[in-house]
């Protein structure tokens, strides 16, 4: 094989591995959602985040509208305080909308869905959502569920 | 014949020796191949060639088999999945086993297969047909022109390799789950996207590649180079390159799992 040949097929062999490492890097660890600028930054406050994580959904009707960015406990309000960025395209949620903690599915990941509200002024940048659900907690359901057993057995 | 209490274990003692003897060759062999600068005006060019024969013509074998680990992946998954109501996970249980251990392993052991052996071959059939030692009469360094161009490439291809083993894996799991197995093709690429860490999971795989591609070409090449020059001493040669390979890389793995994740 000529060198010329040989040389643009060892080329074109280089530049499908570095691609496949780009597309390993941006679609499938997805760092490239991470860098988007073109979100704003919507904060929550919960009693109870657990199983939350950062990178989490945010979703609408079902449908994706941003990610959790940052979690943190809230010292004055003991509460757990979520950081969510929300695709700037998405700009007409009212500022009452609800946020509550679900769960995809019975052992699925835990992510924040956002129920309409009906004001007329819309979230924007570093507003808050009042309005808050908290996560589901099996024991304290469990526990519930047990002290009703037992109180209707009076 | 009988051998005596004492024969045997000199034959023992005698065996470890040669153990440690070739270790301590081969150590040497990489030191001597790599260190210093090719004294060869065309050392690119024969990297390249070496690039093509290692690289480029396993790229069949390992486009083929990583479509198909990444579609038996994505329908195992499935079905386990489904059973709990949970088979939108399947796209990040395919990322994660392809990129954290699949992908590197199967790549490797491919690679020790396709191109180990075949380097194996050539070097032992140069050794035989004493083309090496007639490299040495002229006075080029056999080590330098003919081994570390091929060491080189094996270190270069394998990862690149391994790539786009992943990529065509999880491509591939996405056909099965997306398109035949009719899993919603948001949540197969969300769920990836939120589990896979481009410094865990991406860099780690990297890493492991990277070692199992210096094992894998160490072997093959050494294997070459100290085998017997005879037919059956070659035929010997490249069955232990598969094996040796094959090994150290499985148990590499487990070490670097273990220290990685």
């Amino acid at each position: 094989m000529r060198m010329r040949t040989l040389e643009l097929t060892v080329g074109v062999f280089i530049l499908a591995g570095l691609l496949a490492l780009a597309v390993l890097a941006v679609r499938v660890s997805g760092l490239s959602t991470n860098t988007t600028g073109d979100v704003y930054k919507v904060y929550a406050h919960f009693d109870n985040v657990s199983g939350l994580t950062t990178r989490a959904r945010v979703t609408m009707a079902g449908v994706t509208i941003g990610q959790v960015t940052d979690i943190q406990f809230d010292k004055n309000r003991y509460t757990g305080r979520v950081e969510m960025a929300i695709f700037s395209d998405v700009d007409t949620l009212p500022a009452d909308s609800a946020a509550s903690i679900v769960t995809a599915g019975l052992l699925g990941e835990k992510y924040i869905g956002i129920s309409v509200g009906g004001d007329d002024m819309m979230l924007a940048e570093g507003d808050e959502i009042y309005d808050t659900q908290s996560a589901l907690v099996l024991e304290e359901l469990i526990g519930r569920f047990l002290l009703n057993t037992v109180s209707s057995d009076d | 014949m009988k051998a005596s209490m004492t024969d045997r274990i000199a034959l023992l003692g005698r065996s470890g020796l040669d153990v440690v003897g070739t270790l301590g060759r081969s150590g040497i062999f990489l030191f001597q191949a790599l260190a210093g600068r090719s004294q060869f005006g065309n050392a690119f060019g024969l990297l390249v060639r070496q690039l093509y024969a290692v690289g480029v013509l396993s790229m069949v074998i390992i486009v083929v088999s990583g479509l198909f680990i990444g579609m038996v992946l994505a329908l195992q998954g499935y079905n386990i999945l489904s059973g709990y109501g949970s088979e939108q996970a399947v796209g990040q249980m395919v990322a994660l086993t392809l990129l954290r251990e699949l992908g590197p392993v199967v790549t490797a052991l491919l690679f020790a297969g396709r191109a180990g052996s075949a380097l194996t071959a050539e070097i032992g059939l140069m050794k035989a047909t004493e083309q090496l030692s007639s490299l040495e009469m002229i006075g080029v360094d056999p080590l330098k022109y003919v081994i570390a161009p091929r060491l080189w490439a094996g270190f270069i291809s394998m990862p690149l390799l391994a790539m786009i083993f992943c990529v065509v894996g999880i491509w591939g799991g996405a056909m099965v789950a997306v398109d035949w197995l009719g899993v919603y093709s948001g949540s197969y690429w969300s769920n990836m996207q939120n589990s896979v860490q481009f410094g865990e999971d991406v860099l780690n795989g990297l890493i492991k590649s990277v070692a199992f591609a210096f094992v894998v070409t160490w072997i093959a090449v050494f294997q070459g180079y100290d085998c017997d020059p005879t037919s059956e001493g070659i035929s010997r040669a490249t069955t232990r390159t598969v094996v040796y390979a094959s090994l150290a890389v499985l148990s590499l793995d487990f070490i670097l799992t273990a220290l990685m994740f």
